[in-house]
């Protein structure tokens, strides 16, 4: 046992839900008690679905307790399959069924006698996997079961696509930034002239699964979701993959440098040397960015950063490769891939951390008390303890985090999102700083009615020009508190020597 | 001829595949209503899951409550159930040295028969603290009976002896009493003459401390005086009960903790309509007048000027239909409360329909529809969301109130809904509240009225 209060990645089964509901027209059915069916709650609220969630449950009661569950889980497949025909049904094994341990295999065998759709169970065991390896285990299994069954069909299309294509592999529902991220790969893929053959498993339908050998190679965005079946296309078509995240200047250009490798190996005669060049000098504006003064001030400066593999270790990167900032630890809760974050991460920051103990993280927090943090929800939660701010970049994630507006992480606007989040949360912290410095962040008494600043003291020559060196975004509250300064003392005229005077009674 | 028909409550029962909450979300609410209360729930990361994803931002409070996440090794007997409790339970007694804890069972503490009841005295006794076992998992509940089942637990940690006399105590604190110069005892005299004569009253069921007060202080207007609330703030506050006292439920899910409180500790349960809005609150108090022989004054008065209040949203609502899917079991006192305001109620689902316990609600349900003129609702109890959906369409109530797996997917297809949750953790009790209930049944309508000539009805293409 083991005492939790709260945990980064979700049980084997969110996985498998998250899988089942990207693609269209797959219904999940869960072999689970009444209230497991939280997944359609979160779907409905935080990606804000309209239409329902395809996942219902065969439940457990007691009388299944007592009896088994018999005809109840084929009825329930069965029953969906009449109601709302769809491709595939996929049943959903959870924690209380795995002891249960029924022979759900059996029932999947009998329900697709009947049913006019096909019907799998979902391989994943709760007590090993989490919903990551869970939900890249099951999409890979849908994979191949589709190219299984063309291939006795002989459907099985012969031959690469006349272009070179691709297949984008690991969008899903509730995955950080997923779709905005989908649409800018896309753009990117025709920037390059890449058709996309196919998008996985968001959106797609699993007659078209058939159709994926025809890609001249795979993408795999994410570290989490969609190696399993890149490699299993691989293994199986000889379709080679690119795993090069395509987040931060750097990686985006490394991607696509290993995607010109791959296309002209098989024929194409491509050269993108000069889009990356266009696009980072001059499109994105990070490049520039971190030339810019504006970074400079930001050298040095100290975070830490933790979340899933991927953008835990293109963070790091672009925080310390692009930006000059000391990252004094990167850590990820995926430890099932922690040789990998390893080696990414660890000629860019001084400490890497493997855990998935949030209060393990808290602590490392605050020891080092970083300018900046960036992580999950929760590590916002801890810099609200600690008044640091922190800039969301993985799952787990509240609804905030399924903006309506386009931020994408990846490709080239990717970049100039990530910047925003990056210079806002440091930008943040540093007015927060100055604030301190100038006193103190809440104005409890009124000074003067209204919150404007006019007031009836008046300010001489070099008072005023001291006034304006103090940064714009202070200035109006360093102007309240010096006018209270003088107002208390009754000092009529407020001069350079009254404004520091003020300064050094707040400080003291 | 079908007028005739429809003037009898038709229960149905369906296939139980409904959207509700696991009844372990009871703890979000109890941890904060006894405040020393410490809820330790024994299960797998599923529970864990939903816990933090349910209950948002609050578990970042630092909440009095976690998981006793089993492993592979609990779940195969590998390891020693009692040891490993013991381990955790000594951690929280380190770390927050709560006066209770409370085990919640949950389906995998079921299944692998872990016996909870059988070690929890036995820890007990060893590390000093009393532990509470509440059996709240989605095999056998749903939602909100997960609070009967803690309450009905403590039910048998409720002292069954009344405390030291209060002039006892008036002794033991001599000094207390010198410093206040008897000025307490007085008071004391004085409050105890506006009460009537009657048998002990116990109250059960948790609700937000202020609205506690509302209630207590609403039945001391009659002469009531309420000895003890079951929870208390506090586990230590826990009220005394002694064989023949009076106990009356304020919640439609407590059935368990009744049937606990009347064959365990020899109570006597007072079947009322439960105060849910003004026409609930009035039958409520008049029946537990009733039970003692004391007259109610001036109820009449409130109710009426109650509703007086009420009408700028009753004129909102008045012939409009409500379609309940149910999940929460406050669903036939809603829906009764929703018929007075002058609405139509086609469908009430509810999980579990309790006849005895909540007999008498039942019949005001009837009676209030009678008298209002409208069909008698078919209750349906372990509903089917699809069938129900299907129904929906058939039906367009005007509104449907459901979880919120459904509720956007319903929105896009332009059918207001509210969120039947929201029900359970705002004040509802009372006269005082039933404005809090108008205020969210009538917040879709509101909203969408705004919205009305904007032609955004419907959000969904045609399939």
């Amino acid at each position: 046992m083991k005492l939790a209060y709260w945990m980064y990645a979700g049980p084997a089964h969110i996985g498998t839900l998250r899988i089942a509901s990207s693609f269209k027209n797959v219904h999940a059915i869960m072999h689970a008690p009444l209230g497991d069916d939280y997944f359609n709650v979160m779907r409905s609220m935080l990606e804000r679905d309209r239409n329902f969630t395809p996942v219902t449950a065969s439940i457990v009661d007691r009388n299944v307790l007592a009896r088994g569950s018999q005809e109840k889980v084929v009825d329930n497949i069965t029953r969906k399959d009449t109601e709302e025909h769809p491709d595939l049904i996929i049943l959903t094994p959870t924690c209380t069924s795995s002891i249960l341990q029924e022979d759900l295999a059996n029932f999947v065998e009998r329900a697709q006698i009947d049913a006019k759709c096909d019907v799998m169970l979902a391989d994943v065991n709760h007590y090993r996997v989490n919903e990551l390896q869970a939900g890249d285990r099951t999409l890979q299994q849908v994979v191949q079961f589709y190219i299984e069954k063309a291939r006795k069909k002989g459907e099985l299309p012969q031959g690469k696509t006349e272009k070179p294509s691709v297949n984008i592999i690991g969008i899903s529902t509730l995955g950080f930034h997923n779709q905005h991220d989908c649409t800018e790969l896309k753009r990117l893929m025709g920037d390059l002239g890449i058709e996309v053959n196919a998008v996985i498993p968001e959106g797609a339908s699993v007659q078209e699964l058939k159709n994926l050998p025809r890609a001249w190679f795979n993408l795999c965005p994410y570290r989490e979701l969609g190696l399993m079946t890149a490699k299993y296309l691989e293994e199986q078509f000889g379709t080679p993959y690119v795993d090069i995240t395509p987040m931060g200047v750097v990686e985006t250009a490394r991607c696509i440098r290993k995607i010109q490798q791959i296309v002209n190996a098989q024929g194409a005669d491509v050269n993108y040397e000069d889009f990356i060049n266009n696009q980072t000098l001059y499109v994105s504006q990070a490049a520039w960015f971190s030339r810019s003064i504006d970074c400079q001030n930001l050298t040095g400066k100290k975070a830490v950063v933790f979340g899933d593999s991927t953008h835990a270790a293109a963070m790091t990167k672009i925080l310390a490769r692009e930006m000059g900032i000391h990252v004094v630890w990167a850590g990820t809760y995926c430890k099932y891939d922690a040789e990998w974050f390893q080696t990414e991460v660890s000629e860019y920051c001084d400490e890497v951390i493997i855990t998935e103990d949030h209060g393990q993280i808290g602590d490392a927090i605050a020891r080092v008390e970083p300018s900046a943090i960036f992580g999950t929800q929760m590590e916002r939660h801890v810099g609200k303890r600690l008044d640091i701010p922190c800039g969301v970049i993985a799952a787990p994630i509240h609804i905030q985090n399924f903006p309506i507006g386009y931020k994408p992480f990846m490709g080239y606007e990717g970049t100039n999102q990530i910047t925003d989040l990056i210079y806002n949360s440091f930008t943040l912290g540093m007015e927060d700083h100055l604030l301190e410095i100038f006193g103190g962040h809440d104005t409890k008494e009124v000074i003067t009615k209204g919150i404007s600043a006019e007031s009836d003291l008046s300010w001489t020559k070099d008072g005023l020009a001291e006034l304006n060196k103090i940064p714009g975004f202070v200035r109006g509250k360093v102007k309240r508190n010096t006018e209270k300064f003088a107002r208390e003392r009754r000092i009529q005229e407020i001069s350079a020597e009254v404004l520091y005077a003020a300064k050094e009674a707040v400080g003291a | 001829m079908t007028v005739a028909e429809s003037q009898t409550l038709t229960f149905e029962c369906e296939t139980g595949n409904y959207h509700t909450f696991c009844p372990i979300s009871c703890v979000a609410w109890l941890y904060q209503k006894i405040e020393d209360s410490f809820f330790l729930v024994i299960g797998t990361k599923t529970c864990g899951y939903f816990l933090q994803n349910a209950m948002g931002v609050m578990i970042f409070a630092e909440p009095r409550y976690a998981m006793a996440e089993l492993e592979e090794g609990d779940i195969s007997a590998q390891l020693n159930d009692y040891e490993e409790l013991k381990r955790l339970c000594t951690q929280i007694k380190r770390d927050r040295n709560p006066s209770v804890i409370v085990w919640i069972g949950t389906c995998t503490t079921e299944i692998i028969k872990m016996d909870l009841e059988g070690l929890a005295p036995k820890l007990e006794s060893e590390i000093g603290i009393p532990i509470v076992v509440a059996r709240a998992n989605g095999l056998d509940y749903a939602f909100t009976q997960g609070e009967d089942t803690v309450l009905a637990a403590m039910a048998n940690r409720c002292p069954d002896k009344a405390p030291v006399t209060e002039t006892a105590k008036n002794d033991a604190n001599a000094i207390q009493k010198l410093l206040n110069f008897g000025k307490k005892k007085e008071e004391v005299a004085q409050e105890e003459s506006e009460y009537k004569d009657h048998p002990p009253l116990v109250l059960f069921g948790s609700l937000p401390d202020p609205v506690v007060t509302q209630l207590t202080l609403e039945l001391k207007k009659q002469g009531i005086k309420v000895s003890g609330w079951l929870p208390a703030k506090r586990f230590t506050e826990l009220p005394t009960i002694e064989e023949g006292y009076y106990v009356c439920g304020v919640n439609p899910f407590l059935s368990r903790t009744a049937s606990t409180l009347m064959r365990r500790r020899k109570c006597k349960l007072i079947g009322a309509p439960f105060p849910i809005g003004p026409d609930g609150s009035r039958a409520w108090i008049e029946k537990i007048c009733s039970v003692f022989g004391i007259t109610p004054v001036g109820l009449e008065e409130r109710e009426a000027k109650i509703w007086e209040n009420l009408e700028e949203y009753v004129k909102l609502i008045r012939g409009k239909s409500v379609f309940f899917m149910g999940d929460n079991l406050l669903e036939i006192s809603l829906a009764r409360f929703l018929v007075r305001c002058g609405m139509t109620v086609p469908e009430i689902g509810i999980p579990y329909m309790d006849k005895r316990y909540q007999a008498a609600e039942l019949a005001m349900l009837e009676k209030t529809c009678i008298e209002m003129g409208v069909p008698l609702p078919r209750i349906v109890e372990k509903p089917d969301n699809y069938n129900q959906v299907q129904r929906i369409y058939e039906l367009k109530p005007d509104l449907v109130i459901t979880g919120m797996a459904h509720a956007n997917p319903l929105e896009a297809r332009g059918i207001n809904t509210k969120w039947s949750v929201e029900f359970t953790f705002a004040q509802i009790h009372g006269f005082s509240n039933a404005r809090d209930i108008l205020e969210l049944v009538t917040r879709p309508l509101r909203r969408n009225n705004n919205l009305k000539d904007l032609g955004w009805d419907k959000l969904v293409k045609e399939m």
